[in-house]
């Protein structure tokens, strides 16, 4: 089987685009808004946790260490939330036509890719405006999204195929992301988990990426902890890889095991 | 009929087709938890039962069937969207899945944003429906309203627009459900010349319909099914044949009141056919060898709206043997019709009516220039 052919293509192309066109043509902001509403989590924590609840004491990139991990967290969210729904909403279609049912999870990634690449971009402007030298470092983020993206995607097909036979996915999701966002290490440093279980917080894949992800942003000298330098067990060190080759496999073989069904069960 | 050896196109090979009942399925985590305690039976339907045929290339194949006799649920299966419980369908070469007009148009977006995205469902790129997009447009004749939201579009603009971007799609089979039954008559003459070209061509063309007109007029071999099985697979004329048929037998179950039997007991019709051609003559042989009380006989046509369009009585003609032969010629517009006959006493009053005794259909030929509920003689003479 193949995927991503010409035509595939073009579905896909289509359906991003059309998809972008409905969502935003009614509101005056229209596409802003999406991108608005990290940055404005992003303000709002910042003044809790610097001036309210000093959590950010002691670390002098406070305001960027948040604000990747708000973004890639906002990114994992949204494409896991609309992959989610992304078969049942297309119900319609798929009762229909017979085009390859991923590509409907794909086209709801896509938009969160987007907004991903978008607010990278305020990253960089945030962290220049700071006072973070810009590095050859910072290139080695992109491996960092691919990663998110896989392992987002993965949890997506999932989750999507889940929600066509139980429709209570959804809701156990949106909880499930209410305890992962604390559990992620996004608003608070990583040092103020007790080390006697620091370790283990390395086994959630976001943790492992956002940890990265800000180390090299900032550059060895900040001293951000990462699962590199934290974890001495070869087995932590290996395990959020390993959780997410995990969901990714079963994700992509659930995904393609349910498919036939899809048409008759959604 | 040519004589080199048929290839075969779609081959479908004892294909079964349950479907688990809405009531008895799961659909939340707390019933499957609960299931797996409790065995839950699930109730399934059977909608195709061990059905088999090849449908060769070039063909123009029709697939009729009453409402729920499973036509649909087979035309989804060979375009891809359900998988069969059993059985195998072997496809050899692209398969056009379009199995209804205007698939994923989305009401919010523009008429040319909807032909792109139409477009690509079809299997056609960006740039491939940039090449095509005025002949679509043209041929649907909504150049002015492109940039609208397909919203505000009438329902027949938009299957112009979806039939106009449908025509396009080129591919070894091409599937359809239904289509010629949306659409003024204008548009449906459209289309049938769009068919028409498909047939002389070639093309391998799959046709579900409920319109014996559209499957005499068009199909090469057809399919009939019947509670999930295939009633028979043939020719055109004896599909229509047992089509019209088990229609007939299944008005007859609706229970008529005493009087009406009373009435019409020991009277028989022969000769009746289900489908005739615009002034065709119909000719009935009345027969009732075992009544005496009948004097005349009166065989009147009425559409299906009940509207009266014609009727007529033996008057004082003497009718010889208990028996009688009606011949009338048929001068009426495409539609289906009601026989109802009246029987007279010696004395030349009514003594009984029977109403819908039978029915028939008058081909429909598209033509467009009559109307009305009869076809009188006419003329338009040019100087």
């Amino acid at each position: 089987m193949r995927y991503l052919t010409t035509k595939n293509r073009a579905i896909l192309r289509e359906m991003v685009v059309a998809d972008f066109k409905v969502r935003y043509q009614e509101s005056v902001l229209g596409y802003l808004w999406s991108l608005l509403k990290p940055l404005f989590m992003f303000a709002i924590l910042f003044v809790l946790f610097t001036y309210i609840i000093p959590i950010s004491k002691g670390h002098e990139h406070y305001g960027i260490m948040l604000l990747t991990g708000i973004v890639m967290w906002n990114f994992f969210s949204e494409t896991t939330t609309m992959g989610a729904n992304s078969v049942v909403n297309n119900g319609d279609l798929l009762r229909k036509i017979s085009i390859p049912r991923y590509l409907m999870v794909l086209t709801s990634s896509m938009s969160a890719l987007i907004n991903l690449a978008i607010n990278s971009l305020v990253i960089i402007v945030f962290a220049v405006v700071s006072g973070v030298h810009p590095t050859l470092e910072w290139i080695l983020v992109i491996p960092i999204f691919v990663e998110l993206f896989v392992f987002s995607l993965g949890i997506a097909f999932l989750l999507a195929a889940l929600t066509v036979k139980f429709r209570d996915i959804t809701y156990i999701w949106e909880i499930f992301l209410q305890g992962g966002f604390y559990a992620s290490v996004i608003i608070f440093p990583i040092t103020m988990v007790p080390e006697s279980v620091r370790d283990y917080f390395y086994i959630n894949p976001i943790v492992q990426m956002v940890q990265d992800a800000r180390n090299f942003i900032l550059g060895s000298s900040a001293g951000v902890e990462t699962l590199w330098v934290d974890v001495d067990s070869i087995w932590l060190t290996i395990a959020p890889f390993a959780v997410i080759l995990f969901f990714a496999v079963l994700g992509a073989w659930y995904f393609k095991r349910r498919s036939p069904y899809f048409a008759e069960d959604v | 009929m040519t004589n080199s050896i048929p290839e075969p196109a779609i081959e479908v090979i004892g294909i079964h087709k349950e479907f688990v009942l809405p009531q008895s399925r799961t659909t939340s985590l707390k019933q499957a938890a609960v299931n797996i305690v409790r065995e839950n039976k699930k109730t399934t339907q059977k909608v195709l039962n061990d059905v088999s045929f090849t449908i060769n290339k070039g063909e123009f194949f029709g697939i009729v069937g009453r409402n729920g006799s499973g036509k649909s649920t087979l035309l989804k299966m060979l375009a891809g969207v359900y998988t069969p419980t059993k059985g195998e369908i072997k496809l050899h070469g692209g398969l056009t899945p379009f199995i209804e007009l205007g698939v994923g148009f989305n009401p919010e977006l523009s008429g040319r944003d909807n032909v792109y995205l139409n477009g690509a469902l079809l299997g056609y790129t960006h740039k491939q429906m940039d090449t095509m997009y005025e002949e679509i447009v043209e041929f649907a004749e909504l150049g002015p309203f492109m940039d609208q939201k397909l919203k505000n579009y009438s329902s027949g603009m938009q299957v112009r627009l979806a039939f106009s971007i449908a025509i396009k799609a080129k591919n070894d089979i091409l599937i359809f459900d239904e289509v010629l039954a949306v659409g003024d008559e204008a548009f449906q003459r459209k289309c049938m010349e769009v068919f028409r070209q498909y047939r002389k061509n070639k093309q391998t063309v799959i046709l579900v319909t409920h319109s014996m007109d559209s499957v005499n007029a068009l199909c090469t071999r057809a399919l009939m099914l019947e509670d999930g099985k295939i009633k028979h697979i043939g020719e055109v004329d004896d599909i229509a044949r047992l089509y019209t048929e088990s229609n007939i037998r299944s008005g007859e179950s609706k229970p008529k009141d005493e009087v009406e039997s009373e009435h019409s007991k020991g009277i028989n019709v022969q000769g009746l056919k289900s489908l005739y051609s615009k002034n065709d003559y119909m000719e009935l042989s009345i027969g009732w060898p075992e009544r005496d009380d009948i004097h005349g006989i009166g065989v009147s046509i009425s559409n299906i709206n009940d509207i009266y369009v014609f009727g007529s009585n033996s008057g004082t003609t003497k009718l010889k043997n208990k028996k009688v032969k009606y011949r009338v010629r048929l001068n009426l517009i495409p539609g289906e019709y009601k026989i109802n006959m009246a029987t007279y006493n010696e004395k030349g009053e009514i003594s009984g009516l029977i109403q819908d005794v039978e029915r028939f259909n008058i081909r429909n030929d598209y033509d467009t220039t009559v109307g009305g509920v009869t076809i009188l003689d006419h003329e338009y003479i040019t100087s």
